[in-house]
């Protein structure tokens, strides 16, 4: 079998509006595929379709060498999903949880229950296997839920924004755990908002936007498409922006852009150390003491922005809002 | 089938075990049927007359035995409903298992309820003065029409949720389809009193056949106050078809729904 998930011109409709317009993705044996794009823009529509959980209108999709029009059940024996929020039960202790999945599965009581001792070992959880889910912290619960989608031994495991809402060590924590899973030869269809997780996790990462695809590539190919460094000053007040701008101008042949109510001026970044050392020197010279000097790696925000022109937080957050934010957040890719 | 029972089984454990860590839960369940007996047998009875000269007490009984049972309606929507909202639906739609066992769960699960309620019930109404007045069997025939008609009631309860997808909902809608049900029957009033559209709405009630059997096995029908449309006259085979003809078009039609059922977002 050499591709885990293929889908040719899928499509769903809502009434009248076409939710996923025709959509072709592979993801080949033992590969992540980071699937990207903003609320509304049809990814958990994707995953729950290839899940079998909802039906679509056309198109023809093979799930682990199956027809998901045909053979949902044999499907179902191959698959795994994590969803957005941890679908386990908060009653059940971890242990639990996972026995009823086993047995469900037709594992047998004995079989079910070392499986969920291996399970619980696997993610980290034993300590906690016998306490309510309901007590777990919201990582432990990721964990639990990951582990439920993974009874099975699925070949092809969907992970639906499995990090959303986590703090970084509980993300950083699940990642691993992913990883694990991809090393033992597992396929991955992973949604995601954010950018550094298709960054971290994906071989490949096509980008949805509207219902359709509209960039597809490696992480590093998608961000040289946008671009390698840029240096961006911030200052104290609007009355120094000018003088940054003829600074920084100076060093490069493209105009930089200004974002006033941020007091930021940025440029993409050529030329190296002396370009740097002709700035500050003209930054110096002007008696501007900027608040941040500093050099980003054009990360996927810059390429999802460059795509649709839309960042993937939440609508109404403008570029620099978003940057700002990223500088204290430690996970962003502030330098 | 197998499978069905088997996946059925674990998923009912799963629900008792959920009794058994929230017994507030079951508290909050048992409370109500418990004040109806002895709001309506205590209370109302020893102000009202029953024609015929039988005990309010032995009147009423099958009367609050219906009303649980139609309770069962909104406790089924509210399970299901959570568990589309934790999103354990979802993980059990993508697993290889029956498509029946999880509302076979659920259903079974709140029939289980509903024995419990009538176990507490009756003691309850055995010290008000209710009386059981035929044999053993009998009464145990009374409470199996009760439950059928119970478990139909669960099933069109699962169906309601899954449609519905909203606790708000079907904490309302289930108060408009469950009042005139029991209230437009024989449950709590006597037939021969009512204006005739409304006595012909009432007799041909699935509730009032039931509630008339019920009446019958435990010896506490009074004479002459049943009505004269075909329902009344055989109520014991009318609940009996009239629960499985309910079973039979809900049950398709919840198994349907649930395999559609995708998590509200």
């Amino acid at each position: 079998m050499e591709t885990a998930i293929s889908a040719e011109g899928l499509r769903k409709r809502y009434a009248e509006h076409d939710v996923l317009a025709g959509i072709d993705l592979t993801v080949a044996t033992g590969e992540v595929l980071g699937l990207l794009g903003p609320n509304g823009a049809g990814k958990t529509t994707i995953v729950r379709i290839l899940a079998t959980l909802l039906p679509f209108d056309s198109g023809k999709v093979t799930i682990a060498g199956f027809d998901l029009s045909k053979d949902k059940r044999e499907i179902r024996r191959r698959i795994g999903l994590t969803g957005q929020y941890a679908a386990v039960d908060a009653i059940l202790t971890g242990r639990e949880n996972l026995r009823l999945i086993g047995v469900l599965l037709g594992l047998g009581r004995r079989k079910a229950h070392i499986r969920a001792d291996e399970l619980l070992e696997q993610f980290d959880l034993t300590a906690a296997a016998d306490r309510p889910a309901k007590s777990y912290s919201g990582g432990m619960r990721r964990r639990l839920d990951l582990a439920a989608s993974l009874v099975t031994t699925p070949t092809v495991l969907f992970l639906d924004e499995p990090t959303t809402g986590l703090d970084v060590t509980s993300r950083m924590l699940l990642w691993r755990m992913v990883r694990e899973q991809v090393a033992n030869g597992v396929s991955v269809l992973l949604t995601t908002q954010y950018l550094e997780e298709a960054d971290q996790l994906a071989d490949r990462i096509v980008v949805l936007d509207k219902g359709g695809l509209i960039a597809e590539g490696t992480p590093e190919e998608l961000k040289r498409k946008v671009g390698g460094e840029r240096l961006e000053v911030s200052v104290a007040t609007e009355a120094e922006l000018p003088a940054v701008v003829r600074a920084v101008g100076s060093a490069s042949a493209e105009a930089p852009s200004v974002d006033e109510k941020a007091k930021l001026v940025s440029i993409p970044l050529v030329g190296g150390m002396n370009t740097l050392a002709s700035i500050t020197a003209e930054l110096k010279a002007a008696a501007v003491e900027p608040v941040d000097f500093a050099i980003r790696r054009s990360s996927m925000d810059d390429v999802f922005l460059a795509l649709t022109g839309q960042t993937v937080s939440a609508e109404g957050d403008t570029a620099a809002d978003r940057r700002t934010a990223e500088r204290q957040t430690p996970q962003g890719e502030a330098a | 089938m197998t499978e069905t029972i088997t996946n059925s089984c674990a998923l009912i454990g799963r629900h008792i075990r959920h009794l058994t860590r929230t017994p507030e839960q079951l508290l909050s369940i048992t409370l109500m049927p418990v004040v109806f007996v002895l709001v309506f047998g205590y209370l109302f009875g020893s102000a009202m007359k029953v024609p015929g000269g039988q005990s309010y007490q032995d009147y009423i009984m099958a009367g609050i035995f219906v009303q649980v049972v139609l309770g069962n309606m909104t406790l089924s929507s509210l399970g299901v409903i959570s568990d589309l909202d934790n999103g354990l639906m979802d993980r059990f739609r993508s697993l290889p298992m029956s498509r029946s066992a999880v509302l076979i769960g659920r259903t079974t699960h709140d029939l289980i309820l509903t024995v419990w309620c009538f176990v507490l019930m009756s003691g309850i109404g055995y010290l008000i003065g209710w009386r059981v007045h035929e044999g053993v069997w009998s009464m145990l025939g009374g409470f199996g029409l009760m439950l059928l008609l119970g478990f139909a009631t669960s099933w069109a309860g699962a169906l309601l949720g899954l449609t519905l997808r909203s606790a708000e909902a079907v904490n309302a809608l289930g108060a408009v389809i469950v009042m005139p049900l029991s209230f437009l029957s024989n449950a709590f009033i006597p037939l021969d009193g009512l204006p005739g559209w409304m006595q012909a709405i009432a007799e041909w009630n699935p509730v009032s056949p039931v509630v008339l059997a019920c009446r019958k096995l435990f010896g506490n029908a009074t004479p002459d106050t049943a009505g004269h449309a075909f329902p009344m006259e055989h109520p014991i085979p009318m609940a009996v078809i009239l629960s499985l003809a309910m079973l039979a078009i809900v049950v398709p039609l919840t198994i349907r729904a649930y395999e559609r059922a995708a998590t509200k977002k």
